[in-house]
């Protein structure tokens, strides 16, 4: 895991990856490869049921499976009985009732997975089924049974700003859906869980946040914070599907019980049902103006169902959003016969607009920099269709057409993402730097608690550590619990929270060894251990007005796609992305984040849904979740944007984001523009687009 | 569970009748999928991919003869002058299933989203089936797949491979998919033209429970292109007419569901549609002149 690397540059550069190599060669050592000898594995029995009244559970028989060593129930939680990223409201092992079908009821440790796997069938539950609420709005009505003894609202949030009651001289509406997404990593939840002497447990885990992970186990445990050391395992992949606990309490019980090692890793049908997803969303929307308005009121509503529980996912809450708006600009400009981009460039939010909230963004905003941008690039030529290989044809290697009834769409959507965590979050990322000398020359080490979920955190941590302290050698040491919090890989945020505290504690470390006569007269480490805070921000009054964001990054798209009218298939011919990036780093791992933010918007556009009849989750798989092919991506053409962010190390804003809250708004933009239909929903499914 | 490992045909027929119980592994995209899921266990497996025997296609006396072991990318490779089957080979899967996958998965798991099976059915292909005690038979495709997921294939024979007589005539295979690659079939269509027979043979798959042929479609178009004259002279056009009709035709001998991977309505919709491009595209190959 720990990484030497030395003939690479500082920030600004497009340096490798220090991951890249060990990657392509199937040596990075993921959390599902994780061994100890003489260990258990791990495997968990999930309710079948979306809502049930737990009546009876039987382990007699699973214990008496072969090679079973422990099966435990709620019973056998000795602690807190429930964990939970913010509240602490979902049961460790379902004790009474179940709220969702795949909420897990008993975990099983044996002597292989296999053997696991086998016993969790011989674990007899009497279930009363109980009726589910399986509709966002039915979850409101007087009628609906609560799936929380509190009810099923979660959170409504009202903003009103200005007059609510203004008028304006045009006027659009709309209604808008968006499906349920799956994260869809490439990597399946594993850990591995080992008992210590000290009566304690080390968990080697896949996460996005270790510290929110040791926070939930040690309660659950009966340990305290000091006895449960959470260790990094190698990530594949996040994109906030690693946000909240899956197996880590499971696992860490097995331990604490059997005294050995448990080993626990998903497959990818457990996967769906083992990971939060995104929030569908239902939104409707009357515009009478774009973007900066002096009056607004909003209203949101969360709410539980007992569907399969939502959760983070790249771009949260923006994504749902921005789909719905863009498609109100899109009718705006409609109404006052302007062109898309074109309202766009000349109603853009700028550095101080006032937000619906009153808070003023306060940083950089080139939006219409972003759109600008957009505007000159040419589009991709016309291409014959009979010159064409028919893999390139809307239906790719189906060989559906040879060009009949082919129209192309043009679409372009703007919007934004808030970095880090709001509403008076003290988010916060500590770092620890120690630079040393041997016979090679200084050496410098570097360690938090941030994880690389893929996202490239260890290389710009690498190039922030060489830029500080002109020391090529760095060494990253494998994030744990042993030092502070980093926060999670989320919102955004790591660049520039971890990012800051490795820039601060080198600078601390620099200035003791400037004291101490320089870098060539080392002759005794020097370290310092800084944390990064970024501005405080503020809670929402009860009008929704406050200043509850740290700063915002921005982008726009243009998508240009192909649609076979007949068949309502799709070809996208050209994603072209213009972002906010505030400086970028490392312009390579930039570029990489908006092609993968793209493609994970592109899939949300066309085809990724998490299918539920009646709370049941139809398609756990990647035979029928269906997620981008090359056939399906085209080539993304980026716009850095780049203007530096005052007040965040080096100027650099998050850049994970905002393409995926993008893309989709501009890819059913271009199909509206192809079809002449309304389109209201995404994924959009060839039955939307011939009519169906 | 056992795995047992013939080498030869004879040895795999001869395992077959002492484990009438083991099921035929070849390139395992389908067996292995169902085993990681828990959905079957077989007690034992008879391992068939060192029979070689299995693994080759050949032409005999106006007939192609595809051994049960072909891969899909085999196909693609070599048999470029069966277009419809090449068509349908490379819309499977990957190119890593394709490299495993085998007709005889096809035939043996017999589901109606088979990518090949709608190509033998548009073919008339006889399934050829061998075991130790009775030797050798053949079974028109149809009276082979006898449901969904089930087939005549007795416990203890194998499948060897698909026969058919060649066709001299243009002919497609279309499969619809919400992505553009990797997808298992919403919908999918295989025409060929039989000139020798003057018939068009129309066959659909993932619209019904098992693999349909469009009969009343097919008889219909085909009197149609004798009484236009299109049979003999192949620049005597079809009236517009009868390429609605035949469309119409082909989407009623749909026998759609709604499931999670489309709905009935775009099944039958997406019949229609690819019923009339592939008639005209078969109908312009003929006035190609290679063909005569």
């Amino acid at each position: 895991m720990s990484v030497d690397i030395r003939r690479q540059g500082g920030v600004g550069q497009s340096v490798r990856r220090v991951d890249g190599v060990p990657k392509v060669k199937g040596e990075f050592e993921y959390a599902s490869d994780l061994r100890r000898d003489g260990m258990l594995w791990g495997a968990t029995l999930r309710s079948p049921h979306p809502h049930a009244r737990i009546v009876s559970i039987d382990t007699t028989a699973a214990l008496e499976a072969p090679g079973v060593v422990a099966v435990l129930t709620h019973t056998d939680v000795p602690g807190k009985k429930t964990f939970g990223l913010d509240v602490q409201d979902q049961p460790v092992l379902a004790a009474d009732l179940v709220r969702y079908a795949g909420e897990a009821v008993a975990v099983v440790a044996a002597e292989d997975h296999e053997l696991a796997r086998a016993a969790l069938k011989a674990i007899a539950v009497n279930y009363e089924v109980l009726t589910p609420v399986t509709d966002m709005e039915q979850a409101l009505e007087p009628t609906a049974p609560p799936v929380h003894p509190q009810g099923n609202v979660v959170r409504t949030l009202t903003i009103v700003h200005g007059d609510p009651n203004a008028l304006a001289d045009a006027w659009v509406e709309g209604m808008y859906e968006t499906g349920m997404q799956d994260q869809a990593p490439l990597g399946p939840e594993a850990g591995l869980a080992v008992p210590a002497a000290d009566g304690g447990v080390d968990l080697f885990i896949a996460t996005q946040w270790l510290h929110a992970d040791l926070e939930q186990l040690a309660p659950c445990l009966d340990l305290p914070l000091e006895k449960v050391r959470l260790h990094l395992s190698g990530v594949g992949g996040a994109f906030g599907a690693r946000e909240d606990v899956s197996m880590q309490i499971h696992a860490c019980l097995l331990a604490l019980r059997t005294k050995r090692p448990i080993k626990m890793s998903y497959g990818r049908q457990e996967s769906f049902y083992g990971h939060v997803h995104r929030h569908p969303s239902r939104v409707w929307m009357r515009h009478g103006a774009p973007y900066e308005v002096p009056n607004a009121r909003l209203e949101g509503t969360a709410v539980f169902t007992n569907n399969p529980p939502c959760g983070a996912m790249r771009g949260f809450g923006a994504v749902q959003a921005c789909f719905a708006y863009e498609a109100q600009m899109d009718k705006l400009a409609v109404e006052l016969n302007l062109d898309p981009i074109e309202l766009r460039i000349k109603n853009a939010l700028r550095s101080g607009s006032v937000l619906p909230t009153g808070q003023p963004i306060a940083g950089v905003a080139p939006v219409r920099e972003c759109l600008q941008r957009l505007q000159q690039l040419p589009l991709p030529p016309e291409e014959s269709a009979l010159d064409r290989d028919p893999m390139l044809l809307p239906g790719g290697a189906g060989n559906v057409g040879h060009g009949e009834a082919l129209k192309r769409g043009v679409g372009v959507a703007v919007g934004y993402k808030n970095l880090g965590y709001s509403e008076g979050f003290d988010d916060a990322s500590e770092a620890w730097v120690r630079v040393s000398a041997d016979r090679e020359g200084p050496l410098a080490e570097v360690k938090t608690a941030a994880v690389d979920v893929g996202q490239g955190l260890d290389t710009i941590v690498t190039q922030i550590v060489r830029t500080e302290l002109g020391i090529d050698r760095v060494l990253i040491r494998p994030p744990d619990t042993a030092i502070g919090s980093a926060g999670s890989s989320s919102a955004s945020r790591q660049t520039m929270m971890t990012g800051g505290a490795v820039q601060l504690a080198c600078q601390a470390v620099r200035a003791e060894i400037e004291r101490s006569g320089g870098l060539q007269d080392l002759r005794r480490p020097v370290e310092a251990t800084r944390v990064f805070h970024h501005r405080p921000t503020g809670k929402l009054d009860a009008s929704g007005q406050g200043d509850p964001h740290v700063t915002f990054a921005f982008g726009a798209a243009r998508a240009v796609v192909e649609v076979d009218q007949e068949l309502g298939l799709v070809r996208v011919l050209q994603l072209a992305v213009a972002q906010d990036v505030g400086r970028a780093l490392n312009p390579q791992s930039v570029l990489g984040q908006i092609e993968g933010g793209s493609a994970q918007g592109l899939g949300l556009a066309l085809m990724e849904e998490v299918a539920l009849v009646d709370g049941q989750l139809k398609n756990a798989s990647f035979t029928d979740y269906l997620i981008p092919t090359i056939l399906d991506m085209p080539p993304v053409v980026c716009e850095i944007v780049e203007e530096p962010e005052p007040g965040l190390p080096y100027g650099a804003k998050g850049v994970g984001e905002p393409s995926t809250v993008v893309v989709p708004a501009a890819v059913v933009a271009a199909l509206r523009n192809a079809t002449g239909r309304e389109l209201r929903r995404a994924p959009v499914k060839p039955d939307d687009l011939v009519g169906l | 569970m056992e795995v047992l490992l013939p080498h030869s045909l004879d040895e795999a027929l001869e395992i077959k009748a002492e484990h009438p119980e083991a099921v035929p592994l070849s390139g395992g995209t389908d067996l292995m999928v169902e085993m990681n899921f828990g959905r079957v266990r077989p007690p034992a497996i008879v391992d068939l991919s060192r029979v070689a025997e299995l693994t080759t296609w050949r032409e005999e006396n106006g007939h192609a003869f595809l051994g049960s072991g072909v891969t899909y990318t085999t196909i693609v490779r070599e048999m470029q002058a069966y277009e419809p089957l090449v068509q349908a080979s490379r819309s499977v899967g990957s190119p890593q299933i394709r490299n495993r996958g085998t007709v005889g998965g096809n035939l043996g798991t017999a589901s109606p989203a088979g990518d090949a099976l709608p190509v033998l059915a548009a073919y008339d292909a006889e399934i050829v089936l061998r075991s130790r005690a009775r030797g050798e038979r053949s079974l028109p495709w149809n009276l082979f797949l006898t449901g969904p997921k089930k087939t005549a294939t007795a416990p203890d024979e194998l499948i060897i491979g698909a026969r058919w007589r060649r066709l001299r005539g243009p002919g497609s295979f279309s499969k619809i998919g919400t992505r553009n690659a990797m997808v298992i079939a919403v919908a999918g269509l295989c025409l060929v033209i039989d000139e020798e027979h003057r018939r068009v043979n129309v066959a659909l798959g993932s619209v019904g429970p098992t693999i349909l042929r469009a009969t009343q479609a097919e008889e219909r178009v085909s009197a149609a292109l004798a009484s236009s004259g299109t049979w003999d002279d192949r620049s005597a056009p079809l009236n517009p007419q009868w390429i609605d009709e035949f469309a119409e035709l082909v989407a009623t001998a749909a026998q759609p569901l709604d499931d999670v991977r489309g709905t009935a309505a775009y099944r039958r919709h997406g019949c229609r549609v690819l019923s009339r491009r592939a008639l005209g595209w078969a109908l312009s190959e003929r006035r190609l002149p290679t063909w005569l």
